[in-house]
């Protein structure tokens, strides 16, 4: 196989291998839920902050990288685009990290 | 017009990839930066309302709620218009366009709400470094959403003159990632800013 072929099997790949419709509805069903989960902690009182801050992290970080996953393709697509939109996202996350270590928020809350 | 064709789907770049896809995810990378800083910004003076309402008194959880589903399932319909346009079903296309920009103007419609709630409450965007940090963020999120508008009616409109095509299929996914990234953004903003405790006065 030539290398042009190649590269016209994988470009035709990331244009089309795409999840049908059902899959996409399932995965909104999914978001959905996890969505009225996180709206559920609002009501919870009695959990304390330690507890259901973390909670509300990991939920929001699962529909994130679904989000991204799923209906933006990264999935399927070449890893290509999903480093340059990880870069972009560990950089923003390195630099205000320092940023929010220098104004003290990890310890005022 | 077969080579440009080709060119937008990746043949014929260094890459092997579709440059347009690629110079939007780059853009999507540095507006990881843009948001990152205005909720850190958020984050660190939230606490600072002075004699202003405090944002654990003012925010309205289950009206955001509802307006963030509205944007999450706005996420399902922009998919569903690019996967009817790759199987030439510009009829589903059209429809599941106007879903997204409509269920897009909802959302606005409901951060137009709750600002001047806001504002009659007494949170103007200089009441205290708390309410220029909220209006800020939300409000840069909240002109994305409307670009974001512009866009699918663009698209449209396209669809109508008779030039968004199967074939032109990318030019919908490119604006479909800008849409999803609106989205997950809101993810964020909704959880960190609306769902974790605030402080109260």
């Amino acid at each position: 196989m030539s290398t042009d072929t190649a590269e016209h099997v994988d470009t035709h790949d990331e244009a089309h291998d795409h999840p049908s419709d059902r899959k996409y509805v399932q995965v909104a069903i999914i978001l959905a839920i996890v969505t009225a989960l996180e709206v559920g902690t609002y009501w919870m009182e009695s959990v304390p902050g330690e507890v259901l801050i973390p909670v509300l992290m990991l939920m929001m970080v699962y529909k994130f990288f679904y989000v991204a996953a799923w209906f933006m393709h990264l999935k399927f697509d070449s890893p290509m685009f999903t480093k340059f939109f990880v870069a972009g996202l560990i950089l923003a996350t390195i630099v205000y990290g320092i940023m929010l270590t220098a104004f003290e928020f990890w310890h005022k809350g | 017009m077969a080579d440009a064709a080709a060119v937008s789907h990746g043949h014929g770049t260094g890459t092997g990839l579709s440059n347009n896809k690629l110079l939007m995810w780059t853009f999507l990378g540095s507006e990881c930066l843009l948001f990152g800083g205005l909720i850190s910004t958020y984050l660190i003076y939230r606490s600072r309302f002075g004699d202003g309402p405090a944002p654990g008194d003012i925010f309205d959880i289950p009206f955001t709620s509802v307006s963030s589903f509205v944007l999450l399932m706005s996420s399902l319909t922009m998919v569903l218009s690019l996967s009817a346009l790759q199987r030439g079903d510009i009829r589903n296309n059209r429809i599941w366009l106007l879903t997204t920009a409509l269920l897009g103007a909802l959302f606005i419609g409901g951060q137009v709400y709750e600002f001047t709630t806001f504002l009659r409450e007494g949170l103007g965007y200089t009441t205290s470094p708390f309410s220029s940090a909220f209006f800020t963020l939300t409000g840069f999120h909240g002109v994305h959403v409307s670009l974001g508008i512009v866009m699918l009616m663009s698209l449209l409109i396209s669809s109508f003159r008779g030039t968004l095509t199967k074939e032109r299929s990318e030019t919908v996914e490119i604006v479909g990632l800008y849409w999803h990234f609106v989205d997950v953004v809101w993810i964020f903003i909704f959880t960190v800013i609306y769902l974790v405790p605030s402080p109260t006065s």
